[in-house]
């Protein structure tokens, strides 16, 4: 009996730990021009929550400031606990260990092999000289190479990471946000740079992988058929601001004028 | 890269166990040599404790600068120096294109020619142009005439070495072009070869310029004329603050060569 | 289309005059008859010399391979290379650093200046001068020429390293860092994958460069077989001389070997 509260308060506290709340986040690049205002924003549970809005919205350095990639101008942003905006130092390298990111361009080291970039997601962990000499523990070679499993590239963990396609670097770099095994996933534009088919094999592997995990993924994405067919909530931003918070069956055709503005695209 | 899935956990290595014992090996023999040269290399300490102090001591002769030996003597030093370096490397430049072309492999097919050209850019490289210098001052007489030559002897090495690499880099496809057409092979080397050397060409007679200044400055120190020969002079008259003067004056004229070279590179590559 | 029109329309040209390079090889050939008179390069001195010099020839061939010069220029080829070993290894190590410590897209601002301050100082002098310099500090021999091998290694990788840094993709940097990897872990896995095969490249040019220039520190007491050199071209033994230049070239003939193996073994 003992047990199973206690098994019960570690799920709540799990739930909590991953839940990230944003309170008022304002960002400006140039003084007076604002790119984030007052944006306030909780993820909560699993599940993939999508950012749609055009280019230059806001989207991306909303994203960045959660790993604080981006110094926020003030605001809050609270994750396990902690205030990421004060974080510094070691105490910000352990927060960041805990989130795993997707870039657009896959951002994986060329010259590397595949499966060094996927160790890379340990460097929050292990000390420096494991990573000069590459003698990385066991157990983690061994979850590198699930991983690779995982996202169907099994057989390049050797090869160089130049000689990948578009969508495999993406892959690995999925592989390398989910070696961190971290609590929360974020991903900027990680579609962006592939073909259609490509998009949607990377949208499914990011929602499954993080279903599987357990863990909340926000993405930014600025493709709207991708994010109804994926995410369990979307996000809207028009000019720096939250306007559409809601299910993806909540989307309608006057929320996507109010975000995207002028009726051209829509058919 | 080895990666083997046998039946127990799978193992990454970074290097094949054949490169491991390659580097090993290279590393031993490095350690090998740098204990023995530490080990045979004369240090005496006194001289190291007083080292501080005799810099000091240096530096404080040096000041005040005789700025006022500058126009006596400097100033046509100076000129004369930079008059070595532009020829020589002039020179060099013209001797080692054609060297280049004898070294490079998709040019010359003759392994002999190639040996050749490739001892005779290695030998004129490993010679240092201040030895160089020390030859023609014997051979001409002391003056900017060997400066000019060492110079120009020295910087042959260098640049035909990368010449010859840049040609070698060419990519075929506009030679083949132009072989398909049927032009002469000096029209080949003009308009196949000559357009994608150009900014190699440029870069490296540029970079062999900026180095030649600084090489140039040191050849009067054996008699090759230009600011070394000011120096000379000046350190053997113990005389430490016109000895300064052309410290500055070289440290200088490499800034100004420098912030040159960085402009026409802008302008032109 | 009028015949009018036709002899109106300005005359195209395929290949238009380049006035800036016709201008610039026309001042240039002025340049250099100019300075030739100055210089005072004639004929008749370049035909004297040629008559000198050809004797000068006859009187270095053979080599002189005495035993009591051969253990001269054993002597002297020894310390060199020894000076050029050590300020190698010296240089490659130091200068790695110091590189990183001067790229401005690593390093804070105030500290990227002082480097590059530091890396221009060390590369306006000639070793040679340097050499003069370190003489009347630490007293003549190795020590000297060591030291001022050293500087002159300094001074030329650590530009290169930092040129390097300067030019490699800050995104591959960026996604490490997002990874919650210590600075030195970022270093590793992200800067020198992408700098160290030219690092590598650089590396053997100065060895070899080195190699060339500790023959030469011995010139004003810096050790070595510079004195050796000079002595004998004082003393006008140019068969010795001769044979002390083939040993250098030798040395520097090995020295390329070496770099060849090096290069191959680590890129």
């Amino acid at each position: 009996m003992g047990a199973a509260i206690g098994r019960n308060q570690d799920a709540t506290d799990r739930s909590s730990d991953r839940s990230l709340r944003i309170e008022h986040l304002h960002k400006e690049y140039r003084a007076g021009e604002p790119v984030l205002r007052d944006v306030s924003l909780t993820v909560e549970g699993r599940g993939l929550t999508a950012i749609i809005g055009p280019s230059g919205t806001g989207k991306s350095t909303l994203v960045r400031c959660i790993n604080r990639l981006v110094e926020p101008t003030s605001g809050e942003i609270l994750f396990r606990g902690q205030d990421m905006v004060r974080l510094s130092g070691r105490e910000l390298r352990a927060a960041r260990r805990r989130i795993g990111m997707i870039f657009q361009e896959y951002n994986l080291v060329e010259r590397l092999s595949v499966i060094e970039n996927v160790l890379c997601g340990r460097l929050g962990y292990v000390p420096v000289w494991r990573a000069w000499l590459r003698r990385f523990p066991d157990a983690d070679i061994e979850r590198a190479f699930e991983l690779l499993d995982a996202v169907g590239l099994g057989d390049l963990a050797t090869q160089r990471a130049d000689q990948l396609s578009g969508g495999q670097r993406q892959r690995v770099g999925i592989a390398r946000a989910l070696m961190q095994e971290p609590d929360l996933l974020l991903a900027d534009e990680p579609t962006s740079s592939l073909d259609p088919k490509t998009s949607v094999e990377i949208m499914e592997l990011i929602a499954r992988r993080a279903s599987a995990s357990s863990i909340p993924a926000l993405v930014n994405i600025h493709n709207v058929e991708l994010a109804r067919r994926y995410a369990d909530r979307i996000i809207g931003m028009s000019k720096g601001s939250i306007v559409f918070d809601g299910p993806p069956q909540a989307l309608e055709d006057s929320h996507l004028l109010a975000i995207y503005g002028g009726e051209g695209w829509l058919e | 890269m080895t990666a083997t899935s046998a039946g127990g956990p799978r193992q990454w290595h970074r290097f094949s166990l054949t490169e491991r014992i390659m580097r090993s090996a290279f590393y031993l023999m490095a350690l090998i040599a740098i204990v023995w040269s530490l080990r045979s290399i004369e240090i005496i300490p006194e001289f190291l404790y007083d080292a501080p102090q005799q810099t000091f001591d240096l530096f404080a002769r040096m000041w005040p600068i005789d700025w006022a030996w500058y126009p006596k003597v400097v100033h046509a030093a100076l000129l004369e120096t930079l008059h070595i370096a532009t020829l020589g490397t002039v020179l060099a430049v013209l001797i080692a294109s054609l060297v280049a072309l004898l070294v490079a492999r998709n040019i010359t097919r003759s392994a002999v020619l190639n040996g050749i050209g490739r001892f005779i850019l290695v030998a004129t490289r490993s010679v240092h142009a201040v030895v160089w210098a020390l030859f023609f001052v014997a051979v001409f007489g002391p003056g900017a005439l060997a400066g000019t030559f060492a110079i120009a002897v020295h910087s042959i090495g260098f640049t035909g070495k990368f010449l010859s690499e840049a040609i070698e880099e060419v990519k075929s496809g506009p030679i083949e072009a132009l072989t398909a057409a049927g032009a002469p092979p000096l029209a080949i080397l003009l308009k196949g070869y000559w357009p994608q050397v150009k900014p190699a060409f440029l870069a490296i007679a540029m970079f062999r310029w900026d180095i030649n200044v600084r090489e140039s400055a040191v050849l009067g120190l054996v008699g090759g004329g230009g600011l070394g020969m000011a120096l000379d002079t000046a350190m053997s008259n113990l005389y430490w603050d016109q000895a300064g003067l052309v410290l500055f004056v070289i440290f200088a004229i490499v800034i100004v060569v420098e912030i040159v070279t960085a402009w026409i590179r802008g302008r032109i590559i | 289309m009028s015949d009018t029109s036709l002899s109106a329309r300005p005359q195209r040209l395929a290949f238009p005059p380049n006035w800036p390079a016709r201008i610039g090889l026309t001042a240039l050939a002025l340049y250099v008859l100019y300075a030739s008179t100055v210089v005072d390069i004639t004929w008749a001195r370049f035909l004297t010399g040629l008559e000198q010099g050809s004797r000068f020839l006859s009187r270095m061939f053979p080599p002189n391979t005495a035993a009591d010069k051969l253990a001269l220029l054993y002597t002297g080829m020894s310390e060199s290379l020894q000076i050029a070993i050590i300020a190698t290894a010296v240089g490659v190590l130091l200068s790695l650093p110091l590189g990183l410590a001067a790229a401005r897209n690593l390093a804070p601002a105030p500290l990227a200046w002082a480097s590059r301050g530091l890396i221009v100082a060390f590369r306006t002098f000639h070793p040679v001068i340097v050499a003069i310099l370190f003489v009347k500090a630490v007293g003549f021999g190795a020590l000297a020429g060591m030291l001022a091998l050293v500087v002159a290694s300094l001074g030329f990788l650590s530009k290169l390293i930092a040129e390097a840094v300067e030019e490699m993709s800050m995104k591959q940097v960026e996604a490490v860092r997002a990874t919650g990897a210590s600075f030195l872990a970022v270093v590793i896995m992200a800067v020198l994958p992408q700098v160290m095969a030219r690092f590598i490249g650089f590396s053997a040019y100065q060895l070899d460069s080195n190699l060339r220039n500790s023959a030469l520190v011995g010139l004003v007491g810096g050790g070595g077989i510079g004195a050796t050199l000079f002595t004998a071209f004082q003393r006008f033994d140019y068969d010795f001389v001769l044979t002390i230049v083939l040993a250098i070239i030798g040395i520097v003939m090995v020295g390329e070997i070496v770099s060849g193996f090096m290069r191959r073994l680590f890129q």
